[in-house]
């Protein structure tokens, strides 16, 4: 296992602290040995082959992947420094405070209002819920297209302006983190960019993990950048694991690894 | 010498589609198949056709509005009267009792196999539940008057039960419907995406308020197409009803007196000795074509339900 540089690039204060983490389907390693930590109000990219495990980690952050029969993690990771696999702590109240953005758009089928309403009345939001719908759906720079509307069904509008809705909707509950998984990968480039800007916007609040397959999304917009790789097992199985962890400018500049190097420079495989 | 990328070798020779064969072929297929569209419209044009038929020379000696006010329904007395609606109470009593069974119990069913039971339960228990709508009717019938209306009577004796009554009939039409009702909302449960359940957790839902707020509302309008064609299959059941409810024609909403539905009357008469031509006869074919009309709107309502409250994920 290749030790990672993690420690010594990042000096803002730590959201996730990743460590010696392992993931089981069933009896299936999926992921294997992570060590990392995500810096708080920063972009953190998830990059490499696909199969790899991005999103099985991504989606630890939010203990999504509880809802998958027999899947475990083995070894720890510290959201705030708190253990996020203890007995302590109860998975819905965590996910109110680690939104998520999936690859495609699934709002629910319910009216544009009530999308972004549903998780703050589910969550007992007492404030002002005009108010917070108009906000979340500005934050997400959809305000303008939607403001007339807002009665219409989330599934009226375009697949752009549906991930917009999707990514109100998250920060709706006002999270500490988002994670996206391959936000963008459904959007044509103007969408995709609309969305790369919302996240330097939003990155002064929330800290922000995200899987992209998209080397220059991830160059463009990412602090810092983990790479993932997959190696062959005895059983034939494919085994994830962390190659390489530094700043994006590292990663994509100068890597410590041949096959991190190979890999953002499209030579890989 | 660099491989060949044409499998075949390039040969042009190999290869003679035989087109006019497969347009021959294309013909024939469409035809057998408009055949039997046609065949099954044919048909169902055939059955209106004679009910309409029969029903106008009804209607040429029972004017409409005894058809709708009389308050008694004594066709076969001599001093004959014709109000439908006592029948038609009697079968829209039946049949909301049974919804009141079948909706609540078919829906929780439903939500425990999909959402609660593991796969592998769900693999054998919902065959079974299937199976319970193979059980025939006529069973549920003699299972209501010889089960369920002593049943009722020893515990709640207060309740001054007739030995026909609404009520039994009424529970175990439910129960006779619950399968289809539990079945159909299942599928719709079921069907409604992974991913909607997925975005309701990561806003912090629990699993129930996941279920009632979202699985439930994605999958409504299934649910109520399930719902509404066990109200079809209600009130068009006949053989429950006619054990169980009686044959006792009262325009009444109480269910513990022996009532008749419209499809007792119809078994009554149908099975007695009637003679063809005679106003009798044309009562049957007008209290069938009622029963036609009511089903008729419910399925066209459901359609229109669905079609309007379905959502196109994707
Ligand atoms: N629900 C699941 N049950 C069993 N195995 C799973 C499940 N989800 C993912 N896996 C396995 O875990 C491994 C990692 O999957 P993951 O979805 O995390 O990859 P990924 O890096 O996100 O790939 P992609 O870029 O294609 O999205 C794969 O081998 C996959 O087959
Ligand atoms: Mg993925």
């Amino acid at each position: 296992m290749q030790s990672n540089t993690s420690s010594t690039t990042i000096d803002t204060d730590v959201t996730f602290r990743v460590e010696n983490t392992d993931y089981y389907y069933g009896s299936f390693l999926a992921v294997k040995g992570v060590n990392f930590d995500v810096p708080a109000r920063k972009i953190t990219a998830l990059i490499g082959p696909s199969g790899c495990g991005k999103s099985t980690v991504l989606r630890c952050f939010n203990r999504l992947n509880d809802l998958i029969p027999g899947a475990h993690i083995n070894g720890k990771i510290y959201f705030d420094g708190e253990d996020l696999y203890s007995p302590r702590v109860d998975p819905t109240e965590l996910r109110r405070r680690v939104g998520m953005v999936f690859q495609k758009s699934n709002p629910f089928p319910k009216s544009i209002y009530e999308n972004i309403a549903f998780g703050a009345r589910i969550n007992g939001y007492r404030g002002n819920m005009d108010e917070l719908v108009e906000q979340s759906l500005r934050g997400a720079a959809l305000w303008d297209e939607v403001k007339d509307k807002l009665s219409e069904s989330g599934l009226s509008i375009s697949g752009g302006q549906q991930q917009r809705l999707c990514i109100a909707r998250a920060i709706a509950i006002e999270p500490e983190v988002l994670l996206m998984d391959e936000p963008c990968s459904a959007l044509d480039p103007i969408s995709t960019l609309q969305i790369e800007d919302l996240m330097q916007e939003l990155k002064t609040n929330f800290t922000i993990v995200i899987v992209t397959h998209n080397m220059q999304q991830a160059a463009r917009i990412s602090d810092n950048t983990a790479f993932f790789n997959a190696r062959q097992t005895d059983k034939g199985g494919k085994q994830g694991y962390l190659v390489e962890y530094a700043s994006t400018e590292t990663i994509f500049n100068d890597p410590a690894q041949q096959a991190t190097r190979d890999y953002v420079s499209g030579r890989f495989g | 010498m660099t491989d060949s990328v044409q499998p075949g070798g390039g040969r042009s020779d190999l290869w003679r589609p035989n087109r006019s064969k497969s347009k021959r072929d294309e013909l024939i297929v469409k035809f057998l198949f408009g055949a039997c569209a046609l065949l099954s419209i044919v048909t169902t044009a055939g059955i209106l056709y004679t009910l309409l038929i029969e029903t106008i020379k009804f209607f040429r000696q029972v004017p409409f509005t005894d058809f709708f006010f009389d308050t008694q329904w004594t066709p076969l007395f001599t001093d004959p009267q014709y109000g439908i609606f006592v029948l038609v109470s009697a079968t829209f009593l039946t049949a909301f009792i049974g919804l009141l069974v079948a909706v609540p119990l078919g829906i929780l069913a439903a939500v425990c196999l999909s959402e609660y039971a593991p796969r592998s339960v769900r693999a054998w228990l919902k065959p079974a539940l299937e199976i319970l709508a193979g059980v025939p009717s006529v069973v549920f019938g003699y299972f209501a008057l010889l089960f369920v209306t002593p049943f009722l009577r020893t515990v709640m004796p207060f309740l001054g039960l007739q030995t026909f009554n609404g009520l039994s009939a009424g529970l175990v039409l439910g129960i006779s419907i619950l399968p289809i009702v539990a079945s159909l909302s299942e599928d719709a449960i079921y069907a409604v995406p992974n991913s909607l359940r997925q975005a309701s957790y990561a806003v912090g839902a629990t699993k129930r308020e996941t279920i009632i707020n979202v699985v439930l509302k994605a999958a409504l309008s299934g649910i109520v197409a399930a719902v509404i064609l066990g109200v079809s299959r209600a009130v068009g059941e006949t053989m429950i009803v006619t054990l169980a409810a009686g044959q006792n024609p009262t325009l009444t909403l109480d269910p513990r007196v022996a009532i008749q539905t419209m499809t007792s009357f119809i078994v009554q008469v149908a099975g007695g000795d009637v003679a063809v031509g005679t106003l009798k006869y044309d009562t049957l074919f007008a209290v069938g074509t009622s029963l036609f009309l009511i089903t008729l709107s419910l399925n066209v309502f459901s359609f229109w339900f669905v079609r309007r409250f379905q959502e196109k994920y994707e």
